[in-house]
């Protein structure tokens, strides 16, 4: 197999600039492939997909009650992102994430934003993650999002757009540390001679900034990450960050609230708890404030977390800022909190609870992608350009029914990157979900998860979708 | 340690410990079978008799056939104590605790449970003989495995009781089964036939050769007090008692002859019982008796470690 055929068309491509012409930065692992005999390739494929099984790096796929996992499909032909480009993405991303959490502090504290009419009232109160329990809430050093995975996408012009913020719990991290496993050993060689900036540093940033919310600077604290359990679609990944964090992995009936304190059953008694990483959605968290069916959460933990008896990450709350209406407003509030221009742009967005946006996108749906506002892994969408006039019908109702709930966004038409489909070369869309630590100080995690539509022609990278992923290698200079 | 985590990995090591028990009846069994002389009639029932669920096992396969048995206890996903259940128990144990095991550890239930799950589908050929010297296998990398990563801590001391209290309560069955059960009458008393039985029991607990070491005649009170009160063999009764009682003592840090709990006090009193149990005093009380006793008492020390070390007691 070799890439000298390879056509990036008419597309902005990761690797090529033309038929033939790979980027600067990506030529020495073109050289690298095109050297490699022919079905060497398919077998380290192959290899490395059956590493991560033997390594348990699954997903668990719901409404499968045998308990079926798979593994997230791994592609070997890696993304490549320059230094120049990297250090513009890092830069954006820092100042998006320091304007969010100024937005939540705000919008549960004096909701200043509001006052000056950036945003209305009524978008905040309307927003699903908007918890009124939270509002006058403190959290530790005022910082409420301390681990963001932004989903970044690329334009056909080359053009980097935001394409939304995760700010509950977002997953996938894990599978970057693995894919880069499995990827030193693939391509050994060209890690010696790249410059590839290194990975497997991440939980030691992720724990101390989970240290850094340490209440009363306790000497020897607790952290813990709290899951929902092993049939959870991301446990996999829960029980890696715990493993590599060195640090216990949870469960809400292995905690209680006892003495105003959380605690942790151990075989020799309770033990306290001071720091949460949370793997759970607030809703679930606390059953005598939130969902009371909740089975998964603790009862009683916001009121020891109001009282600053323990610490939350993310901080309960936080998903105010996942809700899809409220990440129209983002550049808004970059220059609302910072003064500054935007460094990353928002893919324009159409917000159908105002009538002039909502009757544009009801006339184009067929141009458009339709998404609700508070869903994920490719849930409760709408692709225009791949639909039938009866799911456009259908998404037409949904909105005028609830328009609050929807937003629109124009297709854009992902970057790609040369991927083994069948034994051949083909070019597949891809997006990229770096991951951002707010601790003593924002750190944006040098790469991120690649994800890629292994459908011909998708444009839907999720996992839950039949999406893959592939290694994302930042290079130093 | 978490509650939750020591009762997971008590009970991964006590599942994979009874998978690898099952895979050593039936092994015997089909070896057993072949030195069988014609006209006399194939004993599978004992096998399920072993396990304590005959009657579950009658009602969904009806007659003790070698095919229904062997289906039943190895493949049978409904059965929650066939092999295939086993591992899938135990692995899931593991999974929920992989942050506190070795990966080396997850990497080996994981691989074995596969192994089985494939056979179970009929991905790879099924070649009895060769699939329970496997799974037996399996079941002794996991432990060496084990052993040789994981820390030594709490943890792996209540790995250790899962494993022989699990193990104890196989030995005691299985000679439970050959007094009661493979003995068809009391003319068959010192035969050919007898003796063959006897020597498949001893390698049901892979105890034949150790055991001739010991003793060199086959004799049922030989072997009975050899699988109950030797004191070195690693699947005798007391051997298993003495172990489990070491790693409970070194997780709760009581010294030894003194308890702090009732699982302390009922385990050091069984070992105290059979530290000063003669062989002879088993066979006067009858042996079956005997053995009744001791899976009652077996069963109660692990009631006793549940309560006092993993129940989530309710907090007032």
């Amino acid at each position: 197999m070799r890439l000298d055929n390879y056509d990036p068309g008419d597309y902005y491509d990761e690797l090529f600039m033309g038929k033939g012409q790979p980027r600067p930065q990506a030529t020495p692992l073109i050289e690298r492939i095109n050297s490699l005999p022919p079905e060497e390739l398919q077998q380290r494929q192959q290899v490395a997909q059956k590493a991560l099984f033997k390594l348990g790096a699954t997903f668990n796929v719901y409404g499968d009650n045998r308990g079926t996992e798979r593994i997230f499909p791994f592609d070997v032909i890696p993304r490549i992102v320059s230094a120049p480009e990297w250090a513009t993405l890092e830069a954006g991303l820092k100042q998006r994430i320091y304007s969010l959490n100024c937005f939540i502090a705000d919008i549960y504290d004096a909701q200043k934003i509001v006052k000056d009419g950036v945003i209305p009232l009524d978008l905040i109160n309307s927003a699903k993650g908007f918890l009124q329990p939270c509002v006058g809430l403190k959290p530790p050093g005022g910082i409420w999002c301390h681990i963001t995975g932004t989903d970044l996408v690329r334009d056909k012009d080359g053009q980097w757009y935001v394409l939304e913020d995760n700010l509950r719990c977002p997953s996938g991290i894990s599978y970057v540390l693995e894919n880069r496993r499995v990827m030193k050993s693939s391509f050994s060689k060209l890690f010696e001679t790249m410059a590839i900036r290194p990975v497997d540093d991440y939980p030691s940033h992720l724990l101390e900034s989970l240290l850094n919310l340490t209440p009363n600077n306790l000497s020897d604290p607790t952290v813990v990450v709290l899951t929902p359990g092993i049939y959870n679609s991301a446990y996999f990944e829960h029980s890696f960050l715990a493993q590599q964090m060195g640090v216990e992995l949870v469960e809400g009936k292995d905690l209680v609230v006892v003495d105003g304190y959380l605690q942790m059953r151990t075989t020799k008694g309770l033990k306290r708890v001071d720091v949460v990483y949370r793997r759970i959605d607030d809703d679930f968290i606390d059953p005598l404030v939130f969902r009371r069916d909740s089975m998964l959460g603790i009862p009683g933990l916001t009121n020891v977390y109001r009282a600053g008896r323990v610490a939350i990450a993310n901080a309960l709350g936080t998903g105010v800022a996942d809700d899809k209406v409220i990440y129209a407003y983002v550049p808004e509030m970059i220059r609302y909190y910072l003064g500054e221009e935007p460094i990353l742009q928002n893919v324009p967005t159409y917000l159908c609870w105002n009538d002039k946006d909502r009757n544009y996108v009801l006339e184009n749906l067929e141009k458009l992608v339709v998404k609700a506002a508070n869903e994920s892994g490719g849930y409760g969408m709408l692709v225009g350009t791949c639909s039938t006039a009866e799911e456009r019908a259908e998404f037409a109702k949904r909105i005028q029914a609830n328009p609050r709930n929807y937003i629109a966004q124009p297709t854009i038409c992902l970057s790609r990157v040369p991927t083994i489909v069948d034994s051949n070369f083909e070019g597949c869309h891809v997006d990229l979900r770096p991951y951002i630590l707010y601790g003593k100080d924002i750190y944006v995690h040098p790469g991120g998860l690649t994800r890629v539509a292994l459908k011909r022609g998708s444009l839907v990278v999720n996992s839950s979708q039949g999406g893959g992923s592939k290694d994302t290698w930042v290079l130093a200079n | 340690m978490l509650s939750r985590v020591a009762n997971s990995i008590y009970w991964l090591n006590r599942y994979v410990e009874r998978a690898e028990n099952i895979a050593r009846f039936i092994n015997t069994n089909l070896n057993l079978i072949l030195d069988t002389p014609p006209g006399v009639v194939q004993q599978w029932q004992p096998l399920v008799v072993t396990t304590g669920d005959l009657s579950l096992f009658q009602e969904r396969c009806g007659n003790a056939t070698a095919e229904n048995v062997i289906q039943f206890l190895t493949f049978d996903s409904e059965y929650s104590n066939s092999i295939l259940s086993c591992l899938r128990i135990a692995r899931e144990n593991a999974r929920s605790i992989r942050e506190v095991i070795s990966s080396e550890m997850w990497e080996q239930i994981n691989s074995f449970y596969f192994m089985v799950k494939d056979a179970a589908d009929g991905q790879i050929p099924f070649e009895p003989q060769d699939f329970f010297s496997e799974v037996k296998m399996a079941s002794h990398l996991f432990a060496g495995v084990m052993d040789a990563t994981m820390t030594h801590n709490e943890g792996w001391h209540f790995g250790q009781i899962g494993r022989y209290l699990e193990r104890a309560d196989k030995t005691a069955r299985i000679l439970d089964v050959k007094y009661f059960l493979l003995l068809p009458s009391v003319k068959d008393v010192g035969s050919t036939l007898d003796e063959l039985q006897w020597m498949s029991l001893l390698r049901s607990a892979s105890a034949y050769e150790m055991y001739r070491k010991w003793q060199h005649r086959i004799s049922p009170t030989g072997i009975a007090e050899f699988l109950i009160l030797d004191r070195e063999f690693p699947r005798s009764i007391r051997f298993c008692t003495m172990q489990a009682e070491r790693s409970l003592h070194q997780i709760t840090g009581t010294p030894a002859g003194t308890w702090s709990n009732p699982a302390e006090r009922a385990l050091g009193r069984l070992r105290a019982e059979l530290d000063y149990l003669t062989i002879e005093e088993v066979i006067q009380t009858g042996l079956h008796e005997f053995l009744d006793q001791l899976l009652q008492h077996i069963n109660g020390v692990g009631n006793n470690i549940f309560e006092t070390f993993f129940a989530a007691k309710p907090i007032s």
